[in-house]
């Protein structure tokens, strides 16, 4: 028997499953899907085995590119990328908690030059579950709950 | 090599060349009438106030014959008018050879080295790094203690926000030391130093009461506990007095020891232990000079 959509099926573009519900704005935030115009559903709080509750989006005529989508790793570790080409899933991706974390994460130090000057923000990932981040500039630890995108 | 190279972070700086800056320190101490930088220009930048650190580098920037521009003063500056950092540290690296700086926030230094075209110095990034201070205390180790290798380290005081205890932690790792940390709990050594001491294998040991490592320690290295540190006003007038060092308290502790403090000292110890010949912070400070004329001529490759 064929389950029934939650979301409906787009024609061409990604979609992005398995995001924690509690998540699915930031991962919004972090891809910049408010800044685009591409065509975009989500249905959140649906019913998952995996994760209790999950978010799901689904973007028409969008593909993500190389380390792009590695980003909402932060947030959403067990995300699940299908690629969809004229409504057949014809990739898979997961996405794997990047080395290095640069320009969308905000350093918990508040005395960190980067919160005070206009500076990019740049992390070396110390530990990928649970996760933890050090400046590069201040050389203190982030970790998950201390965590701001910005 | 050193030449050229930046020291933001005493964990810049490898083993084999931490010891050649003691080395080179030694040398200077030996003969400080070493103009080897004459002709070469200094750029001394202090976005936050300093006497000790700030003084004891311009000295070491005059005894080696350069000639030092720069700023004690950040009200001075184009920073009130609102300038960035970057802006600053790239319009100096084009007039000096060398930048030494000391910045109120953490990480300004690691950034402004990576803007700049000559090497940088930090001279203390708020409570990140302020690694001439590691070194001279290193050096004063070596000196009183003829070697860096198996010392056993008492640290009292400020285990927790303390700057110099950390980086010192850090850069004697190399030398298999033992380490006492004292503190009461509030001020009790960040899990992620005792973490980096397990992984090196090194041995340490946690107490609240000094008493306890007096006797076993080679340095006994003081730091001030800050009322402005704790939360509960209550328990800081409970442990104010107990990290506080007395001339009667050295009385069976080992020969060798000196007492170390990165200075400013308020009350932690006591004006009796002055004239122990253990106390050894007054020369511990003029060591500091030898170690930044090492730091600076080494950098600049002219040793």
């Amino acid at each position: 028997m064929e389950k029934e959509l939650k979301v409906s099926a787009i024609k061409d573009g990604t979609v992005i499953d398995r995001i924690p519900a509690e998540n699915l704005f930031k991962v919004i935030s972090i891809l910049g899907l408010e800044h685009i115009s591409n065509q975009i559903t989500f249905g959140t709080n649906l019913e998952s085995h995996k994760l209790g509750r999950k978010s799901i989006i689904k973007v028409s005529d969008k593909f993500f590119e190389g380390d792009e989508i590695n980003k909402i790793a932060l947030v959403a570790p067990q995300a699940k990328l299908n690629i969809i080409r004229n409504y057949e899933v014809v990739e898979k991706h997961t996405v794997d908690v990047p080395d290095e974390i640069v320009g969308y994460v905000k350093c918990m130090n508040p005395k960190c030059v980067t919160n005070h000057q206009p500076i990019t923000t740049r992390f070396r990932v110390i530990s990928k579950s649970p996760l933890a981040f050090r400046c590069h500039f201040c050389e203190k630890t982030t970790n998950e709950n201390q965590m701001v995108i910005i | 090599m050193i030449k050229n190279k930046s020291l933001v972070s005493i964990t810049d700086f490898s083993k084999d060349e931490i010891l050649r800056i003691l080395e080179l320190a030694a040398d200077f101490e030996k003969n400080p009438h070493q103009p080897l930088l004459q002709g070469h220009i200094i750029a001394s930048l202090f976005f936050e106030p300093s006497t000790r650190t700030r003084l004891s580098f311009e000295t070491a920037m005059n005894r080696l014959g350069a000639r030092v521009i720069g700023f004690s003063d950040v009200n001075a500056t184009s920073t009130t008018k609102g300038e960035t950092l970057k802006d600053t540290i790239k319009m100096v690296s084009n007039y000096a050879d060398l930048i030494v700086m000391r910045h109120p926030l953490e990480g300004a230094a690691r950034y402004a080295s990576e803007q700049s075209r000559v090497p940088v110095v930090n001279a203390g990034d708020g409570a990140n790094q302020h690694p001439s201070q590691t070194l001279l205390d290193m050096y004063s180790m070596m000196k009183t203690q003829g070697h860096l290798d198996h010392l056993k380290i008492a640290m009292v005081g400020d285990m927790k926000y303390g700057r110099t205890v950390h980086s010192l932690i850090q850069a004697m790792a190399d030398f298999e030391p033992t380490f006492y940390f004292v503190s009461p709990d509030e001020l009790k050594m960040p899990d992620e130093y005792k973490q980096f001491l397990d992984q090196r294998g090194i041995k340490y040991e946690e107490h609240k009461d000094m008493n306890a490592v007096l006797n076993e320690a080679d340095i006994l290295y003081m730091t001030r506990v800050q009322k402005e540190r704790f939360a509960d006003l209550m328990e800081y007038e409970r442990v104010k007095n107990i990290y506080v060092l007395h001339n009667e308290m050295l009385a069976n502790t080992k020969p060798n020891l000196k007492i170390l403090h990165p200075l400013p000292r308020v009350n932690e110890i006591s004006e009796d232990v002055d004239a122990n010949p253990k106390a050894y912070y007054f020369q511990q400070a003029e060591n500091g000079m030898y170690t930044r004329m090492a730091i600076i001529a080494a950098i600049m490759g002219v040793k």
